[in-house]
């Protein structure tokens, strides 16, 4: 080897500064990765002593003080399907017509600059707007229906963008050889575009329905009750839900040592909804990420 | 048919494309209308007037004057710009105080003509009565009937949206704790986003990645609830015992919380931008003998300057608007912030917190939608930044 052209004591000084800094980048990595495992070896630690059969499927009793939370998990499904049936097909159609029909422009630019717009409105402003069109002027009243509505479109954007980007990512070669066999645009959209982009958007629904899973401020003032016992029984009851449960009661508590156990085992089901959800998406991504490397 | 089928569905596509557009307006519609009946409210609560002797000369307050008055702080009317005279404010609940239920009647039937000759008998008495109870023709002055102005919502320093007789709605505390919060949890969650989206872009290996990706997507995914909570057991304890605070909640617990939840975003688009610099800048710089780590800061963070910075202010965006982790752990106190280890309170922590408390079409309802519009048009400016950066980063590398 020829000898360096510049000085050994500079290479050794570049040498060292970038030591240096890869390992500051790789603790603070590795922090980050602590405070996640924090966050849930704490709630797992305190809520998986609570968690039973019966505080799975008992109402709360005893003013809040005993019991289980199974009307707040019925309502947080209740509100991740009802989200789902408002925002899913309407924000697949609207990311197939970003991709497929809209002509390439000023629309396209102007839709995505209001969806990418409609994803930064806080949700708590979600929820206020919720409150005044579906509780107030259309009259639901706190209610699923209201809720759902809210939640619905507080998750359009996110399935809007997944369909987009599935269907970007579809070759238009694909397109063009259905099109040149006589299928119309259509059946093309169909048959062939829609098949092959729907792991993703599959994998990005399911993510969204745990963004929607985890939502308390547009369901504060839209649909949540403190304490709804019973199941309800249309769309225009209230529902109690898991992350407004364990806001009122880590906050608004009237007897901490008995409510503090129900506040981490509360926790605790979230993040197991959460983690499943991802866990789920993480799966299906690589499978159908096998699926196509094998075709 | 077919023809009509493909016409139809065509139709329908477009329709939903313009739903988001549709939304948004319906969002400024809705929370504008509500927001702006705030100016159209008055000043003394709906229904109710302040009467005043007829010799005094003051004729119009401010609601912090009134207020000022009501809480004892202001007692002589020459700081209003009256005569030298004590203040004797007079509340309903005081008429027990001054009469005897016989003059006052059984059912109060004389008790506007009682308070409305005590009144004029005592030169330095503000009353605080329902303007129906207060007879017609009776000798007194009542101050003059105002509407709520811009100015005092937006300059006003006092946020008392339910005291009586006059509720103040100045946003500034909850504005100036709005920004102080998110701006140290920025400040936080920067070195962390940026380091954590160098190292996972450039110098761990891919194995490593995929260990840190999902880390980085369920700390994501974790619902705000759940980081409240959090911060409320184990952040505000902590702070209280290494600051020595007399309470724990207070900024700085919302801003550690709040960089936390903002890192994901900072970490994911930072990182997007990094991996798509363009191989020959990196191959470039690495032939003219550069090292990595001067490849990194001196070619790839450079070039994706813009992407870095998109991250950084959609990371601020999601801080602003952020209202369960920051209502559980700041304390809520309606003050201008003086240092972050204090108690302050946000803009989506006071709409959380009131709404569900205000009385429906009254001016604290309309206050909280006002809120809201503020809160809108922040994050939209936000998004409007983001947009500008990357439309010009794109530019750039085009």
């Amino acid at each position: 080897m020829s000898t360096p052209a510049y000085p050994k004591d500079f290479s050794m000084k570049k040498r060292r500064s970038q030591k240096v800094a890869f390992i500051v980048f790789r603790v603070l990595s590795l922090l980050i990765v602590l405070i996640l495992f924090a966050i849930l070896g704490f709630i797992i630690y305190k809520g998986a002593g609570v968690i039973s059969w019966d505080f799975l499927s008992k109402a709360p009793s005893d003013g809040m003080t005993a019991g289980g939370i199974f009307p707040a998990i019925v309502g947080t499904l209740l509100l991740m399907l009802g989200s789902a049936i408002v925002a899913f097909p309407v924000g697949i159609m609207s990311g197939i017509y970003m991709n497929e029909y809209a002509s390439r422009g000023w629309v396209v630019k102007f839709i995505r600059l209001m969806t990418n717009n409609l994803s930064g409105v806080p949700s708590i402003v979600f929820g206020l707007f919720g409150m005044a069109l579906f509780v107030k002027y259309l009259g639901f009243g706190d209610s699923i229906l209201a809720g759902s509505l809210t939640l619905g479109l507080l998750s359009l954007p996110l399935v809007i963008r997944t369909t987009e980007e599935a269907l970007k990512d579809i070759p238009a070669g694909i397109r063009e050889g259905s099109l040149a066999l006589g299928a119309t645009k259509l059946q093309t959209i169909w048959k062939v575009v829609l098949p092959m982009g729907m792991p993703r958007i599959i994998t990005g629904l399911i993510l969204s329905l745990g963004r929607v899973s985890g939502e308390t401020a547009p369901i504060l003032f839209t649909c949540a009750a403190y304490f709804f016992p019973q199941l309800p029984a249309s769309i225009f009851d209230q529902c109690m839900a898991l992350p407004y449960h364990l806001y009122v009661i880590s906050t608004s508590g009237t007897d901490i040592e008995a409510q503090q156990p129900i506040a981490y085992g509360t926790a605790l089901v979230l993040i197991v909804i959460v983690l499943v959800i991802n866990l789920l998406a993480g799966v299906l991504r690589r499978h159908f990420e096998n699926r196509l490397k094998m075709k | 048919m077919k023809k009509f089928l493909e016409k139809a569905v065509k139709w329908l596509l477009t329709a939903s494309g313009f739903v988001t557009s549709v939304v948004i307006l319906l969002i400024i519609g809705f929370l504008f209308t509500e927001g702006a009946g705030l100016f159209r409210e008055p000043v003394v609560e709906e229904g109710y007037v302040l009467a005043l002797n007829r010799e005094n000369p003051v004729s119009t307050l401010t609601a912090a004057e009134i207020k000022a008055v009501f809480d004892e702080d202001v007692t002589n009317w020459k700081d209003l710009g009256g005569d030298d005279m004590e203040i004797v404010p007079f509340r309903l609940e005081d008429a027990d105080k001054y009469f005897t239920q016989e003059q006052l009647g059984a059912q109060y039937e004389h008790a506007g003509a009682a308070i409305a000759s005590l009144v004029a008998s005592t030169p330095g008495m503000i009353a605080f009565v329902p303007g129906s109870m207060v007879p017609e023709g009776a000798d007194l002055n009542l101050i003059e009937d105002k509407n709520i102005s811009a100015g005092e919502v937006f300059g006003g320093k006092e946020w008392f949206p339910t005291a009586t007789p006059a509720p103040l709605f100045g946003i500034l505390p909850l504005l100036a704790g709005t920004l102080w919060v998110s701006l140290f949890a920025i400040l936080f969650a920067l070195p962390f986003g940026i380091s954590i989206a160098v190292y996972m872009s450039e110098v761990a290996s891919p194995k490593v990645r995929n260990f840190l990706k999902p880390v980085i997507e369920l700390l994501n995914g974790i619902p705000s609830v759940v980081y409240g909570f959090f911060g409320l057991i184990i952040i505000v304890p902590l702070l209280q015992q290494v600051f020595g605070l007399p309470v724990g909640e207070s900024g700085l617990a919302g801003s550690i919380v709040l960089a936390i939840m903002a890192l994901p975003t900072i970490v994911t688009v930072a990182e997007d931008a990094m991996r798509n610099c363009p191989r020959t800048l990196r191959e470039a710089s690495l032939a003219l003998g550069a090292t990595k780590w001067q490849t990194i800061y001196k070619v790839v963070i450079p070039s994706s300057m813009s992407g870095i910075a998109s991250g950084v202010v959609l990371g601020i965006g999601r801080a602003v608007g952020e209202t369960m982790a920051v209502l559980m752990v700041t304390g809520n106190a309606a003050v201008i912030p003086t240092s972050i280890l204090e108690p302050l309170r946000t803009i989506p922590a006071t709409i959380a917190a009131e709404l569900g408390e205000a009385p429906a079409g009254g001016a604290h309802y309309q206050s909280l939608f006002l809120l809201g519009v503020i809160l809108f048009f922040i994050t939209f400016f936000i998004n409007m930044c983001v947009e500008f950066i990357s439309s010009r980063g794109r530019a750039k590398n085009s």
